[in-house]
């Protein structure tokens, strides 16, 4: 029983098959962690009642002998902007407070269809727009590194493990920072996020977990509530690449309800014990080594490419080609970037609006929205920009424009796959996780266009792409670096991360045991917390 | 009469002068230019983009989905019967399918549009380059028939948005959602009509296709089909004015009337050197005028964009050497499924049965009544234009009057028939023929025609010898009427002597042979 939420999904489920520790018990011990860790805000909604009533039915397919798969009993989260039936889904908006959806996204389906249990739905940026889980209408996420809360890095103490000075604190990342810091804080093994131009990979890498963004349509976004139609993709967090895995395993596969998503052959994803990285041809793109790219990362990401090459992989420099679009794609970047999210927001805005307000006002037979006051200055700023550039005087200018970089960036990625290339190796983030006090005194687009650099692309060709922690920065917060492939190929991504969870040896965070004075330490000195809890019925 | 009189004379009246084809507007008469858009739901049991039941007349908003009300993370998917029907409607019209279409949204802010943009076809709709030829027919109006041809310019798939219902006693705005994601086809039509008749005319072939192939009920008044007319003036020879778009014509009387408003209102405004206003108006059902409407004044961006939820939709064609196979749909399995249409079936008619044009258009305009006349005509021997008069002229007069529809009338086809082939042969009189009638419609008589005929000796003589001496027999006891006929020589005496045979007991003449022998034994 004891560090059993440290574990990994097959260790707790060998665990769990043997009757060793019950899922009732694995629920217990993630909810005690839940509320130790409260203080970090991971959670926006938490789920106890509905978790215990999934945790008890789990325990007893476990006593028949009949568990649904590898993630009955397992405790995981959910990103807040996916829906939930009967559970509050405010995408991080004041906006979206009262609303409760009646149906239940496809991917949350599928993961309780296979007897996981839910712990809560994660914070994020307001309708996931950023990459710091800052801009929350509930407040930040902060990332358990230098948290001060008590943790051990797998038994090293090389990297400091204390508390910040003066209430400084380290970035979670985002947007979907709460889901990363659920993992790693132990309360879930597993979370869902959302991809849109890192918002996976981007929290992962500050908080030390492994973060996929499936190749697009892989994972159907039925009850994602989009930021970018195009680009959403729904994500996956874990602590081992295995994990990961066998979560895919569970949510990838044809939905007909979204037009976009694709059928693969996913359903019964293992990967192999010890994989292998014979044949595989890994490509170092250049253009990702950006001004303002820590050394740290560099080094990290030299090493790892040098020991992949002693394993037998081949590695090469990317084509010339690569360069053109992707120069575009970071001017792109630094300029307002969503294009589309903006104008897709109509919707919830005028729900939140309904609900707030109790409706809109009639003057002279006309409807007239209420005044957007529930809506911070990114998404609005983002509504409008979407709406601008949509304007027929605009859409040639840069919608259109917009779209042709697109175009270049997906023939790009089309020319490296072609010329032999299997595998795309660059930092995840240009710098491990910045202090709140140095990333605060960026505006929220210039964090962005910062952050999401070498995550982006991925979403605009659609391809599959993971970020792996692969070692510590000497401030102590977790160093990442990024595997893309080919669209499709998600399964050899993921071996080839598997590949490198096994030869970088990151020390594991292990949070201390003794939650239950931390969590009497919150409840005393911090006062608040954002738990809420919901029943399903 | 000034000008504008003759002007107007000439919009209401023109048609009027008999000829074949719409009177081209002289140099300096303004000439009305019309072009229609089509709204027309596709008749399918659920809606466009998701799986819920489009039934008429339910309680407001019960046929409301996840996706008709926008909730948050929902995403529209497609209803493939519904691209069925649009591609059979677009092969019916004689359109372009295109292998490749693509779906829009298109923004706008309205209280019955919960996501704040419909799903449309701007950019690369379903199918394009169609062409309708149609017959323009008002017997009100038109002496004869003529046709005309207007180009199918686009055929796009759309969602339907809800309905607002302005409740102006309380001052509030209610939305029923119902409506909301309902298939629609738009079809868009080339500016080439020139008066209300012409548009009227246009809007009924496009019904009859329709209903035909079975993609949409057209249904006007229930909102199945309607029609938005673009009405501009121009003098020949001059570009096209400025028009006004005129929207939610439900029916083919508010059709004509809007258009005929317009022209007048438009005509009064450049006759008296103003400049019309490119707008949206309504029609006033009960003023009969069109009004503009304000919240629409304003020209909008749409702010079109490509719907990212959906993936370009691909066909293919099967009967081209170089398919691929590649796409949803094959083009072929449908256009093999599309029946006659009918301007062939008319042209049928006119051709097989030596119908005249105004015959064919009627039995092309009601299916059953078509029906009817080719189980009759089944036998080949029958002549169609006496079958198709006995038809259209006694059978649906008694049936009208008993208000029974043509497919429940208790004279079947067949019965029908042999009334045809005795009337054919000379045995009965047309007036035997619609006592028959009278007899089984009215009267409830079960015997077969011919039975009746027997029963009731009403099988006419028309043996030379027989009538000569029933006619002699007649003269002979009426001689009164004969010398007055002879003195006066008026007709009167004549129809007299006529109906004194025709009222003889137990014969029943043939008052054509009648006549002739009686003037020859008269006037000799």
């Amino acid at each position: 029983m004891k560090g059993v939420l440290g574990a990994c999904v097959g260790e707790v489920g060998a665990q769990l098959v043997a009757g060793a520790v019950t899922a009732v018990e694995v629920c217990e011990a993630a909810l005690a962690r839940q509320a130790a860790v409260a203080a970090l805000r991971p959670f926006i909604t938490t789920t106890h009642h509905t978790a215990r009533l999934a945790a008890a039915a789990a325990h007893r397919r476990y006593e028949c002998g009949k568990p649904l798969g590898a993630l009955d009993g397992i405790p995981v989260a959910v990103k807040d902007n996916f829906c939930v039936q009967g559970i509050l889904t405010t995408c991080g908006s004041r906006m979206l407070t009262p609303y409760v959806p009646p149906y239940s996204a496809t991917v949350v389906e599928r993961l309780l269809g296979a007897g996981a249990v839910l712990m809560g739905k994660t914070n994020l940026d307001e309708f996931a727009m950023g990459s710091g889980t800052l801009d929350s209408s509930f407040g930040p996420s902060k990332n358990i590194y230098r948290s001060g809360m008590k943790y051990s890095l797998g038994g090293t103490e090389k990297y400091p493990t204390s508390g910040l000075e003066d209430g400084d604190w380290v970035v979670a990342g985002g947007s979907s920072g709460g889901s990363a810091l659920a993992v790693a804080t132990g309360t879930a093994y597993l979370a869902l996020g959302s991809d849109t131009g890192g918002s996976v990979r981007n929290p992962s890498s500050y908080c030390g977990v492994v973060g996929l963004k499936p190749s697009y349509g892989v994972v159907p976004r039925w009850g994602l509530v989009s930021l970018v139609n195009s680009m959403d993709v729904p994500g996956l967090v874990g602590r081992c690449v295995d994990d990961v895995a066998a979560m895919l395993a569970v949510v990838a596969g044809l939905d007909p309800k979204d037009s976009t998503s694709v059928s693969s052959d996913l359903k019964g994803l293992q990967l192999p014990p010890a994989p292998s990285l014979a044949g595989v041809v890994v490509g170092v793109p250049r253009e990702y080594h950006q001004p303002g790219t820590s050394r740290e990362v560099v080094e990290a990401w030299t090493r790892l490419a040098d020991t992949m090459e002693e394993a037998g992989a081949e590695v090469m420099n990317c084509p010339p080609g690569f360069h053109a679009a992707h120069r575009a794609l970071h001017r792109l970047l630094l300029h307002p970037q969503p294009l589309r999210g903006g104008v897709q927001l109509h919707p919830l805005h005028r729900r939140g609006v309904r609900a707030q307000g109790g409706g809109g006002a009639v003057h002279g037979g006309t409807v007239c929205p209420d005044a957007a006051g529930g809506l911070n200055e990114v998404v609005r700023g983002r509504v409008l920009a979407g709406n601008y550039f949509l304007l027929k005087e605009n859409r040639k200018k840069y919608f259109e424009q917009a779209l042709k970089v697109r175009r270049l960036i997906w023939q790009d990625f089309e020319a490296v796959w072609r010329s032999g290339v299997s595998l795309l190796l660059t930092p995840t983030t240009p710098t491990p996780a910045l202090r709140y006090s140095e990333f605060s005194a960026l505006d929220n687009r210039t964090q962005v266009a910062a952050q999401d650099i070498c995550t982006q692309a991925a979403n605009m060709a659609g391809v599959g792409a993971v970020s792996v922690p692969v070692g510590m920065g000497r401030q102590g917060v977790p160093l990442a670096l990024q595997l893309m492939a080919p669209r499709g190929h998600d399964a050899h991504l993921l071996a080839a991360a598997k590949w490198i969870e096994q030869h970088v040896n990151f020390p594991r965070l292990l949070m201390s045991s003794n939650y239950l004075i931390n969590t009497l330490f919150i409840y005393l000195f911090t006062g608040t917390t954002t738990c809420r809890s919901r029943s399903l019925l | 009469m000034n000008y504008r009189v003759l002007a107007r004379s000439f919009h209401k009246f023109g048609h009027l002068s008999g000829s074949l084809q719409h009177t081209p507007a002289q140099r300096g008469e303004w000439e009305p230019v019309i072009g229609l858009e089509i709204h027309a739901q596709i008749t399918s049991v659920s809606k466009l983009f998701s799986r819920v039941s489009t039934e008429y007349g339910a309680p407001p908003n019960t046929q409301v989905g996840l996706f008709e009300s926008a909730h948050p993370g929902t995403l529209p998917f497609l209803n493939k019967r519904c691209v069925e029907a649009a591609i059979k409607t677009a092969i019916a019209l004689g359109a372009t399918v295109n292998k490749m279409s693509r779906f829009d949204r298109k923004h706008y802010f309205y209280p019955d549009l919960p996501a704040g943009y419909q799903i449309t076809q701007a950019e690369f709709p379903l199918a394009s380059n169609g062409k309708l030829d149609f017959m323009v027919h008002d017997p009100e109006v038109l002496k004869a028939p003529y046709r005309h041809a207007v180009d199918l310019i686009q055929l796009q798939l759309e969602e339907d948005s809800g309905k607002s219902i302005h409740d102006t006693d309380s001052n509030r705005v209610l939305v029923d959602l119902n409506r909301a994601g309902q298939p629609l086809m738009e079809l868009v039509f080339g500016p080439q009509l020139h008066s209300g008749e012409e548009a009227a005319a246009m809007v009924k072939e496009v019904a009859l296709i329709l209903t035909k192939i079975g993609t949409c009920d057209c249904r006007m008044h229930e909102g199945s089909l309607r029609v938005d007319a673009n009405i501009s003036l121009h003098r020949p020879g001059e570009p096209l004015g400025t028009r006004a778009e005129v929207k939610n014509l439900n029916s083919l009387r508010s059709l004509m009337k809007a258009i005929a408003f317009e022209i007048e209102r438009q005509q009064g405004i450049l006759e008296s050197g103003g400049e019309v206003v490119n707008e949206t108006r309504s029609f006033d059902i009960e003023s009969k005028e069109t009004v503009s409407m304000r919240d629409k004044e304003v020209l909008q961006d749409y702010r079109f964009m490509p719907e990212p939820n959906l993936p370009p939709l691909r066909l293919y064609d099967s009967s081209e050497p170089s398919c691929d196979m590649q796409g949803s749909l094959d083009i072929h399995d449908i256009r093999s499924s599309v029946p006659e249409l009918p301007e062939a079936v008319r042209q049928r008619l006119v051709r097989d049965y030596k119908l005249s044009l105004e015959t064919a258009i009627t039995f092309v305009n009601e299916d059953d009544l078509l029906a009817y006349f080719l189980a009759v005509m089944s036998d080949r021997r029958r002549d169609p234009r006496l079958a198709s008069n006995l038809l259209l002229t006694n059978l649906l007069g008694v049936l009208n009057a008993k208000d029974i529809h043509i497919t429940n009338s208790p004279l079947s086809a067949s019965a029908f028939g042999e009334i045809v082939d005795l009337r054919q042969s000379g045995n009965i009189s047309t007036s035997t023929s619609q006592n028959i009638m009278n007899a089984i419609c009215g009267d409830g008589d079960s015997r077969t025609p011919t039975q009746i005929v027997h029963a009731n000796n009403w099988i006419q003589v028309s043996d030379e010898d027989t009538l000569e001496k029933l006619v002699d027999k007649v003269l002979r006891e009426h001689q009164d009427l004969v010398q007055k006929y002879k003195q006066k020589k008026k007709k009167k005496f004549f129809n007299a002597l006529m109906g004194k045979v025709k009222k003889t007991p137990s014969i029943m003449a043939n008052m054509k042979m009648v006549d002739g022998i009686l003037s020859k034994k008269l006037n000799s």
